[in-house]
Formats: structure tokens, sequence, C-alpha cells
């Protein structure tokens, strides 16, 4: 292991260790203490200028105030209505194209696969205007559907690297057994592969969740009113609704942070799984 | 079609051996198809119209007008487009400092004591944060009179100074802002490969004296490599990806200073400043073309390793 472990420099080591762990984490997290400090922070104290001491008093209020006073609930509807068929969309194509690229060995293979890896990486602003170009011409413009295709078709590339890899690293003497049995090939993916790859949809489906409900840029571009839009984008508005009202703004925010937090801390090994394939070989 | 010759008294038979004889060969297909008609429609075929897009005079709505270069030669004595440029140039440079400081802080948490699992959790915690809510934290940490780092620099040289409204401070006070989801990213990725380092290889090379950074340089590292190069194509194309911070934390101000290319062609193609699709088009297509240079760099090493692995 390295660093060398601290208990090889004894018990004194230990205990500097882990006071220097909660110090430090202190440190890192301190723009996101302060803002959930401001949170709850009553109006009363920012006009005082109590602006980073202890809150005179907690005001739960501002969470209230926050949902009574705009559409934060709406964007967190609209948020969850274009993310979970997000998820689902990118993770079964991916499934399909996974197993495509993973499995068979023909001609195009490998250039297939790189055209995915490789969009996976482009710019979004190259694709900016056609697709909302075309999102307007379909009449998908400021709709769900637009965005939920959208977003299933850039995933599709990210998505396609990662369970290609997976299957790639399964046994193939199960898929070459089963052949010889003469089981169909969808019956293999079906009944063989498709199981063996839960793991990898666990992990990609929170990937993926999170990845599309912290998207800003395309909620933007392909949306416009407060009854579409994500909350990424609600909360930019909101923003400049609620200039100088920080424990407002500080709610909001928080609101909007939670869902992907919750979700990290409910499915943490299956995010790390996911963000780190390849990090090891 | 010569060779279709001998398998014709096969087609002859009923379609269900015909499948069966070539299934091996369609299936792949089939599974692609759904994927390849989705990506090409939302991602490749845009591409190509972009570049295309690049050459006309558009504002959205009416008739496009061929024009040419104009818009690229309108570029080059454009002031905006050299400070994007250079801004993204700054983006790029700065934010590779995530790979250094990730690994830091993954060897300070690469320890086995009580509770160690949830510091690594807490310390990973920025990344899981919309880049949106990360913009208004640091806003706020920045914030002229009252925020806490503008009361930090108070307090240290007796007088604040507001990051986000001064035009030389402001595009590294965002590119702060960027790093701090980045290296908790950069380091969970270490942590996953310090995870995986041989130890007896750690053990021999402790035997020989190794120790401290130049174990860490000759014994460590080389064995890290994997987490490295990820890190190092994230943190890249994230940087030149860099657009909701900016957005959200200052709208490409003061006056223009914190622009970055992605920025500056949503200005112009999207915004109240007009419907240039044509010029935003142009200034995609540079911005692709530098994105090009790396990704093509990081293609082609895949590819190699695709080979050498099988």
């Amino acid at each position: 292991m390295f660093p060398r472990p601290v208990q090889s420099r004894g018990p004194a080591a230990v205990a500097a260790y882990q006071a220097l762990l909660p110090v430090a984490l202190l440190l890192w997290l301190l723009p996101l203490l302060g803002v959930a400090l401001t949170s709850v922070r009553p109006t009363a104290d920012l006009a005082a200028g109590n602006y980073f001491g202890w809150p005179s008093a907690f005001a739960w209020d501002n969470y209230a105030a926050v949902f009574r006073n705009s559409p934060i609930g709406r964007y967190m509807l609209n948020s969850l209505i274009v993310t979970v068929p997000t998820v689902i969309g990118a993770v079964a194509l991916s499934c399909l194209t996974g197993f495509a690229l993973g499995v068979y060995r023909f001609r195009s293979n490998l250039l297939i696969f790189f055209m995915f890896v490789a969009g996976n990486f482009v710019p979004f602003q190259i694709l900016m205007v056609p697709v909302r170009d075309m999102s307007v011409q379909l009449g998908l413009y400021n709709t769900y559907q637009g965005l939920i295709l959208f977003h299933i078709a850039f995933q599709t590339g990210f998505c396609t690297l990662f369970m290609r890899n997976f299957i790639r690293a399964l046994p193939r003497e199960l898929i070459e057994a089963a052949r010889v049995e003469g089981v169909a090939e969808w019956r293999i993916f079906w009944f063989i592969v498709l199981p063996l790859m839960r793991p990898a949809i666990a992990a990609l489906s929170v990937l993926i969740f999170t990845f599309i409900w912290n998207d800003y840029f395309w909620a933007t571009v392909l949306t416009t009113s407060a009854a579409t839009q994500p909350v990424t984008a609600g909360l930019y508005s909101l923003n400049g609704q609620w200039i100088a009202q920080w424990n407002l703004v500080s709610a909001g925010s928080i609101v909007a942070a939670l869902p992907p937090v919750l979700m990290f801390f409910a499915m943490q090994r299956h995010f790390i799984a996911g963000l780190t394939l390849g990090a090891v070989k | 079609m010569t060779e279709a010759r001998p398998s014709a008294p096969r087609a002859a038979a009923p379609p269900r051996s015909w499948w069966r004889a070539n299934q091996q060969r369609l299936t792949p297909w089939l599974f692609l198809a759904p994927g390849i008609l989705m990506f090409g429609l939302y991602v490749i075929w845009p591409i190509f119209e972009s570049f295309w897009l690049s050459f006309y005079d558009w504002d959205g709505l009416g008739e496009a007008r061929w024009i040419g270069w104009g818009n690229y030669r309108e570029l080059r004595s454009d002031p905006a487009f050299y400070t994007s440029l250079r801004n993204n140039v700054l983006w790029l440079v700065l934010y590779l400092l995530a790979v250094p400081a990730g690994l830091l802080i993954a060897l300070f948490l690469n320890q086995t004591v009580f509770g160690i699992r949830l510091y690594k959790s807490l310390f990973f915690f920025p990344f899981v944060i919309s880049q949106v809510v990360v913009g208004l934290m640091f806003s706020w940490f920045y914030a002229p009179n009252f925020g806490l780092f503008y009361k930090l620099v108070e307090w240290l040289t007796g007088t604040g100074v507001a990051v986000l409204a001064d035009p030389d401070l402001v595009t590294y006070g965002i590119i702060a802002a960027g790093l701090w989801p980045q290296i908790a990213y950069v380091m969970i990725l270490y942590l996953t490969g310090l995870n995986n380092v041989a130890p007896d290889q750690v053990e021999a090379a402790r035997l020989d004296g190794a120790k401290g950074w130049r174990m860490l340089w000759y014994v460590i590292l080389p064995q890290l490599r994997p987490a490295t190069f990820i890190a190092v194509v994230v943190t890249v194309i994230g940087a030149l990806r860099s657009f909701d911070l900016v957005s959200i934390m200052t709208d490409g101000g003061p006056f223009g200073s914190s622009r970055v290319l992605s920025f500056y062609m949503y200005e112009q193609a999207l915004s109240e400043y007009g419907y240039r699709m044509g010029y935003g088009a142009a200034i995609a297509v540079v911005l692709f073309l530098i994105m090009m240079v790396f990704i093509s760099g990081f293609i082609w090493k895949m590819v190699r390793d695709e080979r050498e692995g099988y």
C-alpha cells in the first residue's frame, strides 16, 4: 500500500491523522458549508450584516418560501420527467450497441465503436444550431420529448463505450458454448449476457441520472418556459429574480442539488464503479 | 456477386434456414441499428451541418445567404474571439492542475482508519453537484463586501477584491470554481488506481530502499498510468467544454472578459445580441477543430491499446 499506512508510524501518527481529516474536509467543503448555512439564515441576519456568523435563528421557512414564491417545484418535476426516460432509453440502446460491438467480430466494428467514443467528446456547440433547428422543425422545441430524444442520442456514445468494454470483459466461453448448442443470437443476448450486465446497468443508470439532472446547456438551448425547463435552467432565471436574496438563492441551490446527491449516497458503490471503469487495467 | 451462386439453392429453402445461415452476420447490425440511427441523426450529422452553416449568413428564420469564408474572415479581426481563445488556453492549462491536485488528495486519503470511507465520499461530493449550483456557491464565496473569500483577502491585505468584477481576475476566479469538482473527480480516479497498485511490487521496492517521492515517481505512477490517462482526457475535455460556470457566474462579463469560445458561440447564435447562426457555427467549428486535435490523440492511443490487447 502506498503511501505507507499511518498505523506503522505509531498511535500518535494515527491520532494526528484522524485530527487532520475533519480539518481538511472542513476547508474543502467551505463553499458548500457557507451556502448551507446561508440557506437557513433569516433575512434579518443578512440585513444586519451577519453573513457568516452563526444564524440568529434557523429560518427553515426559507425553503418553504422558495417553493411558495417560485416555480421550483415545477422545475424539479420537469427535471425528473426529462431524466428518467433518458436514463432508460440510453441504457437500453447501449445494451444493444454494447452487445453488438463487444461480442461480434466484423470489419467495421472498431470504426463504429470509435465513432461513438469520438462523438461523445465533441463540443456541444458544434451540435447546437442544427439540433435546435431540427427540434423546431419537428415541433419538439420546448417540449420534454425534444430534450429527452437528444439526451438519449448523445448519451448513447458514452454508454456504448461503457457497455462494450464491460461485455468484452465477460467470459467468451459462455457465448461460444451457447452457440454450439444452437441457441439463437437474440436468446444469447436476452438470457445469457443481459443478466450478467446487471452491475453495468446499475452503474450507468446512476451516472446518467446525475449527468442529465445536472445538464444546463441543453436545458437552456432546447427549452424556454417554466412549464418545461429543468431545474438547472430554472435556477439561473431565479437567480436573476432574487438579486441579493442570498438566503433564497442558497435554499434553491440546495433543493436543486439534492436528488443527485441522494442518488450518489444511496448508490455510491455503483456510482464510483461506473466513473472509474478503465481507471484500472 | 459471383459468390452468391453457390448459396443460391439455399436461398430457395424456407426463410427460417436463410436466417439461421446468416444470423451471425446480421445480428450485430440489427442490434446496432437504433443506436446508430439516433447517434447519427443527433450527433454525427449535425457536425457536418454546422460546418456547412458556417459558410452562410443566417438569422435562424429567414433565407440563408452563402458568404463563403466571410464568417471566418470576420473572426480573424474580432477582438472578442481572441479574448475567448486566450481564456480557453488559460482554462486548459490551469484546469490540468486538477490532475496533480487530485493525486495529492488521493494520496492523503489512501489510508485505512475508522470512518475513512465517509471522508472519501465527502471529498468526492462536489463532483455530484450541478455546475450551476457550484457557480452560485462560488459567486457567493467571492461576493464583494460580504463573501467569505472577499473577507479573507480583506483580513489578510486590508482591501478586499471583487474577483468577478475584475476583468483581469475573473477568469481565474471561474477556473478555481471549476477546479473544485474536477479535483474531486480526479481524486476518485486515483483512489481507485491506488487501490489496485500491486502490493508485492511496493514491498519489493521498499526492501530496495525506495520511499517517498522516488517511490511515487518510479514505482507508483507507472502503475497509475491508466488512471492518469483518463484523468487527463476528462480534464482536457472538461476545460474546453466549460460553459455553465461562465454563464452562471458572470454571463461572460465584465465587459466580455471572461468569455470562452463555447460561451461566445452561444452568445452570438442565441442571445439578445442577435441570432447570428452562421457566425456562431464558425466559432463552433474552430472550437471543434481545437478539440479534434486532442480527441484524435486520445482515440489514437485507445486504438493502439485495443490492437495490443487482441
